[in-house]
């Protein structure tokens, strides 16, 4: 039994106690407990994979474990872990952590939400410890199943549509997936599941690969908000609840980076190689029309949804340069971005809670009426612009400069059109901080609102620590990615 | 000489901003603004003891000071690059520290008098302890990726503090378009980094001090170029202008100039202290920093910053004739005076030789002395603007006049620097433009005239500020319910202690021995035929500005208003630069694109999968007659079905 199998147990055993809790606080109580074991595990585990892989320990994956599960399939419970997959575990340990704690007054139905928000963390936490391909495909679905309900029942606006409109896309690419998982599959010579196995025997005719390669890329790609894939994340991000805005786009659309790495480009390097450019239009298209879309709208959560999609974007955007550099600058960006996106959405959900608005035509003036809010707010919009000091710029930079590792005209032009946005980024956040917290108070209703109670600002605080804290001090991070990264490219080149 | 205390010089400032930011608010105005004060004091102190160990440590055998790098770790591993920070000591980043912690120390101990009483006082010297922070981390940088680092947190800083009001609109809106300008103007320095390290397997400044030198002496810049000679001889060249691209957008040149002139809307001593004497000059040192490699690598392109800063200074100094609010007048005069810098910079190279002759590193060394000289006059100048809105409650020249009697500090050392700017000797600033006029000269007559008419309507304006202020007619209305008085001490002693500067920075050190551009020692020797040219014109330019404007009633000035209502309109309105740029803006990026773009995101793409949506629910409807539960109904299915089946495989 791995260590990795607690990411999937303390979920499943939190499932239980919520279920068994009677009253509001046994439910935080279970949360609390099982949130804060998850996030000391996933510190603990990162740093036992630094002094493993600082000891000299090579092995692809650490804590490897894998158990049959399905013999005629060759399907197994296969776990184990990489560097890019530690720094997503601890990703999802921050933001399941936060967010129960900006989940802390939500009414109704506080414990069957809780039961759905656990259960969508099982499937994250799965994900990213598996090495099988259709144990990953489960755990994906089940990470995406409870976002249906999260956004039908506790979201806001018109939420009915949104949860339809989001599960059915992201359906749609989970149709193209198993397609993809099967044409592996059968094509690698059907007898193992396992990633690292596959990889190894490296089998799969290029025509083959060719034919796979964009049903998974797309696949995962529909998560990754890849253009024009990605229409389900205004409205999904814009109904749902604070807490599932934040877990979804601070963890979710990271599978789908994740994804396209691990399973489309690791297993399908040659095909990755070839088609990559038809994708790293798309993605060039995406950072720069998600951050143009995002200077005109008006609903703060639209705002932020349009700018995921510029930065998820350039999340595959770096994949598809496929340098070391720039690879690592994917993760980092992963990382950072899944920070920064809670941090926001954490507040956007806390001030409207507040105002019951989120448009940015009847806000203003808040720096005055809500201090700690508006002040983590600005932080949070100087992140997102990629402001040094903070995990943005880090993540910015590395891909930059890996991008720029490619000498063509077809590659320096994407990079100096994905480098644009760097300017329309500025545009839209202070665009939208000058509008809401700067100025005269909007509405006189406003005066009387009140700043964040104690759990807001515990959220907030660990957020804005842990941007801070990856762009402070981001060797380890850049090092512990790196290492990981090397040998999925070496795949490739 | 051991220099490992210097990242206190970075360190402290960065802690000064963590404290205030985090308890500011639960000190007092007086605490938080000794801390701040205090440390730097600190740092001020630290900066001096360097600079003096430094410049007194001697001479090399080569006859220069030592390039040190007391520290320098890697922050960032990027590839075969590494993102380093550290710290480099040569002669300009000692200059600079001195200029940042000196200026920055007036203006801490200013803001005690000036902020009095302001809510958020605070915040504004924890903004204050930051931007010092950044400002110094981008002087020390060892590599063009760390000064690019500090340049984007100068740059947030300046934001900071230029909405310092934020209830304001104005100020709100101004500072959006200070970081937004300066922003699309980094995209380019970022570009340009990207290019440079490519190609030359390093972003660091390794080549810092090393200037060509000599008669023909080989060159001799340590930097990898063979893969940028490979890719072709504009690879350097095109990095350095794209880099020049973000230094003209944080020093405010034409056309990117135009949030300089807003940001005037923060208080009055972050004017000083960012915007005329440290962050506005980054670009400058930009230059100056890459200098080695200009000289080497792009001789020709040099003639871009030269005409670049030619035009800059010359428009900047017509429209700041025609200002009326105090600072905006300043602002331009600002723009002007370091396109001077940069033009100095830019003629550097007479011809187009590779090598330099102890004649032509004039421009650097001038350049750099007149960022001396400019950083303590216009802080000086600004500082004792803040005393005069302080004193009137307001920027316009309108509600001034007649202040002489009021406020004699403020007049004299407003007095001292004003001529200072205009080139009277002996105050510092003749002695450094006179440099950058010479070697104006030496590039080309054309240039070095039109830089003496620059000069002179430097002058003009720099009076017409002075007589408007303290001069002229008294606004008897406005000073009836409140006198003006001078202000407090803590706000005239930085404006003595600058203008003791002024005074004596000129003529009493030889700046030629501390900075220059081969690193050697260089004897600044005053060009006689220059220096009596500009100084005659000069002072016939304060003359005119002395007929115009002196008197209670300005007969000559209303006469010009009134011949030329348009050209007074057009360089009021800044030449309509700023409608041209909200016209691009405004008009074609968001309704042009933008909207378009968020429309076609709406209706097209989400359109489509709306429509596909709806296209199967509608494929359900419609089989879903078929599920009609008649027993009926499936009976006549079912048995069409057997015979047609039936015939079929008959058929077969």
């Amino acid at each position: 039994m791995s260590i990795l199998s607690l990411f999937v147990v303390i979920p499943v055993l939190m499932l239980l106690g919520l279920w068994l809790s009677r009253n509001l606080n046994q439910v935080r109580g279970v949360m609390v407990a099982g949130s804060t074991c998850l996030l000391l595990l996933s510190v603990w585990l990162t740093v036992t994979f630094v002094q493993m892989r600082g000891a000299g320990n090579t092995d692809a994956m650490l804590f490897t474990y894998s158990v049959p599960w399905f013999k005629p399939l060759n399907i197994a419970y296969s776990v184990g872990v990489d560097g890019i997959s530690v720094v997503m575990l601890l990703l999802s340990s921050i933001i399941v952590f936060t967010g129960t704690f900006a989940s802390w007054q939500l009414k109704p139905m506080t414990k069957e939400y809780f039961l759905w928000f656990t259960l969508l963390s099982t499937g994250v936490y799965g994900f990213f410890i598996s090495i099988d391909l259709f144990t990953m495909f489960v755990f994906y679905e089940v990470a995406l199943i409870p976002m249906y309900l999260l956004i039908g029942v506790w979201g806001s606006g018109n939420k009915e549509y949104a949860a339809m409109k989001l599960t059915l896309m992201l359906m749609g690419g989970s149709a193209l997936l198993i397609l993809g998982i099967l044409g592996i599959y059968f094509f690698s010579g059907a007898d193992t599941m396992n990633v690292l196995e596959i990889a190894a025997k490296h089998n799969i005719p290029v025509e083959v690969q060719k034919v796979f390669f964009p049903f998974i890329f797309i696949g995962f790609g529909v998560l990754g908000a890849l253009f024009p894939f990605h229409t389900w994340s205004p409205d999904g991000h814009a109904s749902a609840p604070t807490a599932v805005s934040m877990l979804h786009a601070g963890v979710l659309m990271k599978l789908g980076g994740y994804g396209c790495f691990r399973v489309a480009m690791f297993l399908l390097p040659e095909a990755a190689r070839e088609l990559s450019w038809i994708f790293l239009i798309l993605t060039t298209i995406s950072v720069v029309y998600g951050a143009l879309s995002a200077c005109v709208q008006t609903d703060l959560k639209y705002i932020n949804a349009y700018s995921s999609v510029s930065h998820c974007g350039l999340v595959l955007f770096a994949l598809l340069m496929m340098t070391r550099t720039a690879c690592t600058g994917a993760i980092l960006q992963m990382l950072s971005h899944g920070l920064m996106t809670a941090l926001f959405f954490a507040l956007i959900g806390m001030i409207y809670g507040r105002t019951h608005t989120r448009d940015i035509r009847k806000l203003g003036g808040l720096m005055k009426i809500m201090p700690f809010l508006s002040v983590g707010y600005v932080i949070a919009g100087l992140a997102n612009l990629g402001l040094p000091g903070f995990s943005g710029f880090i993540a910015e930079m590395t891909i930059f400069v890996g991008s720029f590792e490619n000498a063509d005209t077809f590659h320096r032009t994407a990079t100096i059109i994905a480098c644009t946005s760097i300017v329309v980024t500025a545009v839209y956040i202070l665009r939208v901080v000058g509008k809401i917290l700067f100025q005269k108070v909007a509405d006189p209703h406003y005066e009387t609102l009140t700043d964040a109670t104690w759990d807001e600002r515990f959220s907030v605080c660990c957020l804005i620590f842990s941007v801070a804290g990856f762009g402070l001090a981001p060797l380890w991070a850049s090092n512990v990615i790196g290492d990981a990264v090397g040998p999925i490219l070496q795949n490739i080149l | 000489m051991d220099y490992s205390f210097v990242f206190l010089i970075l360190l402290l400032p960065a802690l000064t901003f963590v404290v205030l930011g985090l308890a500011g608010m639960k000190m007092s105005h007086k605490v938080a603004g000794l801390i701040g004060t205090t440390s730097l004091g600190i740092v001020t102190v630290l900066s001096y003891y360097t600079a003096f160990c430094y410049f007194t440590a001697g001479r090399g055998a080569d006859g220069t000071f030592a390039t040190l790098v007391p520290y320098n770790f890697t922050w960032l591993p990027l590839g075969a690059l590494n993102f380093d920070l550290g710290i480099l000591l040569d002669p300009i980043s000692v200059m600079m520290l001195i200029v940042i912690s000196t200026v920055s120390l007036m203006v801490h101990i200013y803001s005690f008098g000036y902020m009095h009483g302001e809510k958020g006082f605070q915040r504004y010297y924890a903004f204050l302890s930051l931007f010092t922070m950044s400002m110094l981390g981008l002087v020390v940088a060892t590599n063009i990726f760390q000064m690019y680092l500090f340049w984007e947190l100068v740059g947030v800083s300046s934001y900071l503090l230029i909405g310092f009001y934020y209830p304001l609109h104005a100020a709100v809106a101004a500072s959006k378009k200070a970081f937004i300008v300066t922003r699309f103007a980094d995209m380019f320095f970022l570009i340009g980094i990207l290019l440079f390290g490519y190609y030359t397997n390093s972003f660091s400044f390794s080549f810092a001090g090393d200037i060509v030198m000599g008669n023909g002496a080989a060159p001799f810049i340590p930097v990898d170029v063979v893969k940028a000679v490979a890719a072709g001889g504009f690879i350097i060249p095109t990095a350095l202008v794209l880099m020049f691209i973000g230094g003209a957008g944080k020093s405010a040149m034409f056309p990117l100039h135009i949030w300089l002139p807003d940001a005037m809307e923060g208080p009055t001593p972050v004017s000083a202290l960012i915007h005329a004497a440290t962050m506005v000059v980054a670009g400058v040192f930009q230059i100056a920093r890459m200098f080695p490699l200009w000289i080497e690598y792009a001789p020709e392109q040099m003639s871009i910053v030269v005409y670049v800063g030619v035009f800059t200074a010359f428009y900047a100094a017509a429209v700041a004739c025609a200002q009326s609010d105090i600072k905006r007048v300043l602002a331009f005069s600002t723009i002007s005076q370091i396109a001077f810098m940069m033009v100095a910079l830019g003629v550097c190279l007479p011809g187009h030789e590779a090598v330099l002759d102890n004649h032509a590193q004039l421009g650097y060394m001038a350049s750099m002395f007149h960022l001396f000289t400019h950083a303590m006059f216009k802080a000086c100048l600004f500082l004792g603007a803040g005393c005069i809105i302080h004193a009137v409650h307001s920027n316009e020249m309108s509600a001034m006049g007649g202040l002489r009697k009021y406020m004699p500090v403020t007049h004299i050392t407003f007095l001292i620097s004003c001529l200072a700017i205009s080139g009277i000797p002996p105050f510092s600033g003749f002695f450094s433009k006179d440099e950058i006029i010479t070697a104006c000269f030496a590039y080309s007559p054309v240039v070095g005239w039109i830089m003496t008419g620059i000069a002179a309507m430097t002058a003009f304006y720099m009076f017409r500020l002075y007589y408007g202020i303290f001069w002229g007619t008294e606004n008897k209305e406005l000073h009836a319910h409140h006198t003006p008085h001078e202000a407090p001490l803590t706000m005239t002693v930085p404006l003595i202690i600058l203008s003791v500067i002024t005074i004596t920075c000129g003529w009493a050190v030889n700046f030629g021995s501390f900075v220059s551009a081969s690193g050697q020692d260089y004897q600044i020797h005053l060009d006689t035929q220059v220096a009596v040219t500009s100084c005659v014109i000069a002072v016939i330019s304060i003359a005119l500005a002395t007929y115009i404007y002196k008197g209670e009633k300005q007969p000559v000035a209303d006469m010009l208003y009134r011949r030329f209502p348009k050209l007074h309109r057009a360089a009021y309105k800044r030449f309509y630069m700023d409608e041209v740029y909200m016209f691009v803006t405004h008009k074609i990026i968001f309704r042009l694109v933008s909207t378009p773009i968020a429309w076609f995101d709406r209706h097209v793409v989400d359109g489509t999968f709306d429509f596909l949506a709806w296209g199967a629910n509608e494929g359900g409807e419609s089989m879903r007659g078929w599920q009609s539960g008649d027993v009926r109904h499936y009976a006549v299915w079912f048995l069409s079905g057997a015979v047609a089946l039936t015939l079929v495989l008959l058929c077969i």
